[in-house]
C-alpha cells in the first residue's frame, strides 16, 4: 500500500469515532459522552480548567496563583487601551452591544457577507478600522493580545454560545473539524491524537487536556507572564509536532477556532488564566 | 539518500490526506538548506540515547520502560516496553513496529519513525537492539 493511502486510512479511522458529517449538536453530545464515559469522575464544568481538572495538586497550585495573578498589570494596561477613545471620540465599547459586556460567548461567528469566520480578536480589529485606525497584527500579543486580555473579562461568566446556523457556517465548521482530526507533519499527529484520543493521559510528564473546554479561558499567561491567545497556542502545538503552522488569523485557524469553540458551548468563560 | 532528517523542523513533510500535496515541497526542502545538527551525533549514538533523546526517538514521551531505572517521567500513551524478547521473538518484527506502527494499527498515535524519516535506518537498527533487550 502506498504511504498516502495508509495515512488516509489512519485519518479515517481516527474520524471513525465521529460521523464525518454529523450535525454539530450531535458531535457535541457525542464528544461529551465520550469524555464522561472515559472520566466519570471529572465534572463537565471542570473541563474549563484543562489539565488541572485531572490533577488535584496542580489544581490547588493553580488556585493559589489565581488568587493574586502575576499578570494583573497586563490586564490593567488592556483596560487603558479599551477605555482610551479613538481620535473621533468613540471607544471600543461603541462597537459592541451592551458596551462589550457578555458578548465574547457569541464568537467566533460565521459572517455570510464576508464569507468567513470572525473571531473576537478580528472583531476588535474591525472596530479599529471602523473608527479610522489601522488594525493590529492578529499575532501581536503586545497590542491586540493586551487589549484582548481586558476586553474578554467583560464577558467573564457568560456561557459559550457559538452558533452554526447557515450553509456557509456549516462548511466552515466542517473544515475546522476536519483540521482537528487530520494528521499533519512529520510526527503524524492530529490535534485529536493528543486532545481527544489520549486526553487525560500523559505525554512524558505533561498531561494532555481534553478539547472540550479548551476555548473558554483566553488569553492564558504561560509561566505567569507570557500572554498567549488561542490561535497562538495552535501555532505552538503545530510546531511541537513538526507540522508547518498556519498564520494567526488565517481561514484555517479561524475555522479550527470555530469548531473548537462550538465544542465548549454551554461552559462559562473566564479570561486571563495561568497556564504552565 | 537524505541523511540526518530528524531535525528538519516544520517542513510540512505531511503524509496526511491534505499533506499529500506537500510531498513536492518536502522534496524541494531536502535539496536546499536543511538543519541537521543531529548529524554529528548520528554515527555513534547508541540505541538507548536515541530512544531517550527528545529530538530523536523520544520514546519516553509515550512509553514507560520499567527495566530502566533512569527512564523517568515517562508518558502513559503507549504500552510499557518490557519483556520484548518474549513478546517479539523475531527482532525484524519488532523493527517493523518501530519503522511504521501504522501498518499494524492505522489509527495509532505512534509516529512512523522509519516511514517518515524521523530516524535513519541505522538509528532504527540501534533503537531496535536496545528495545529488544528490555
Ligand atoms: C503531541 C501532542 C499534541 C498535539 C498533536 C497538539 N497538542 Fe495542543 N497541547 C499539547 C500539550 C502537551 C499542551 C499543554 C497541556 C495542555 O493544556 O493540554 C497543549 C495545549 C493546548 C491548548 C491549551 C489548553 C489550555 O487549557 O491551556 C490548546 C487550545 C491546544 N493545545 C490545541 C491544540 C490544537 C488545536 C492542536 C492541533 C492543531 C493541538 N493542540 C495539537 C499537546 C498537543
Ligand atoms: C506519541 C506516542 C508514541 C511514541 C513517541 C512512541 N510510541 Fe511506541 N507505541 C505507541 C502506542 C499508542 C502504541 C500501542 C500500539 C498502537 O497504538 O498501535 C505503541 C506501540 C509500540 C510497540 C509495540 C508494543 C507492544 O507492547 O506490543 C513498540 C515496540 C513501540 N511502540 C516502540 C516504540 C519506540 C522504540 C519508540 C521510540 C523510538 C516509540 N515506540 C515511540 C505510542 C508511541
Amino acid at each position: 500500500m502506498n504511504k498516502v493511502l495508509l495515512a488516509l486510512l489512519g485519518a479515517a479511522s481516527l474520524l471513525g469515532a465521529l460521523p464525518a458529517h454529523a450535525a454539530p449538536a450531535q458531535d457535541l453530545s457525542q464528544m461529551r459522552a465520550y469524555f464522561q464515559h472515559k472520566y466519570p469522575n471529572v465534572k463537565l464544568k471542570n473541563y474549563v480548567y484543562g489539565v488541572y481538572a485531572f490533577d488535584a495538586d496542580a489544581m490547588s497550585q493553580y488556585k493559589n496563583i489565581m488568587e493574586f495573578p502575576p499578570f494583573d498589570n497586563v490586564v490593567d494596561k488592556g483596560k487603558k487601551m479599551w477605555d482610551t477613545p479613538f481620535p473621533n471620540g468613540k471607544t471600543y465599547a461603541s462597537c459592541f452591544p451592551n458596551g462589550g459586556k457578555d458578548v465574547v460567548g457569541n464568537y467566533p461567528y460565521y459572517d455570510p457577507k464576508l464569507k468567513q469566520v470572525v473571531d473576537f480578536e478580528m472583531a476588535l480589529n474591525q472596530c479599529r478600522v471602523k473608527n479610522g485606525q489601522k488594525p493590529y497584527k492578529l499575532g501581536d500579543m503586545k497590542t491586540l493580545g493586551v487589549l484582548d486580555s481586558y476586553a474578554r473579562t467583560l464577558s467573564d461568566g457568560m456561557l459559550m454560545n457559538v452558533k452554526v446556523d447557515s450553509p456557509g457556517a456549516r462548511a466552515a465548521y466542517q473544515k475546522g473539524k476536519d483540521f482537528f482530526f487530520r494528521r499533519e507533519g512529520q510526527m503524524n499527529f492530529a490535534c485529536a491524537t493528543c486532545h481527544y484520543l489520549y486526553a487525560g493521559q500523559r505525554l512524558r510528564s505533561q498531561t494532555l487536556s481534553p478539547f472540550i473546554g479548551q476555548a473558554t479561558h483566553w488569553p492564558v499567561f504561560r509561566g505567569g507572564d507570557k500572554l498567549f491567545t488561542l490561535q497562538k497556542r495552535f501555532v505552538g502545538c503545530q510546531k511541537k509536532v513538526r507540522a508547518a503552522p498556519y498564520k494567526i488569523g488565517s481561514a484555517q485557524y479561524a475555522d479550527l477556532e470555530y469548531f473548537l469553540s462550538y465544542m465548549s458551548n454551554g461552559l462559562p468563560l473566564k479570561a486571563d488564566v495561568f497556564r504552565q | 539518500m537524505l541523511k540526518c532528517t530528524s531535525l528538519i523542523l516544520a517542513m510540512g513533510l505531511a503524509l496526511s490526506a491534505a499533506g499529500a500535496a506537500h510531498a513536492d515541497a518536502a522534496a524541494a526542502a531536502s535539496k536546499t538548506g536543511v538543519k541537521d545538527s543531529g548529524c554529528l551525533l548520528e554515527k555513534n549514538m547508541p540505541g538507548k540515547l536515541i530512544a531517550f533523546d527528545r529530538s530523536k526517538g523520544n520514546c519516553l514521551a509515550c512509553h514507560a520502560m520499567p527495566s530502566q531505572p533512569d527512564a523517568v517521567a515517562a508518558g502513559t500513551i503507549g504500552p510499557a516496553l518490557i519483556n520484548m524478547k518474549l513478546r517479539y521473538p523475531d527482532k525484524a518484527v519488532l523493527r517493523e513496529h518501530i519503522y511504521d506502527e501504522m501498518r499494524f494499527n492505522p489509527s495509532t498515535a505512534m509516529p512512523p519513525f522509519g516511514l517518515n524519516k524521523i530516524l535513519t535506518p541505522h538509528e532504527i537498527d540501534e533503537v531496535t537492539d536496545f528495545i529488544y533487550g528490555l
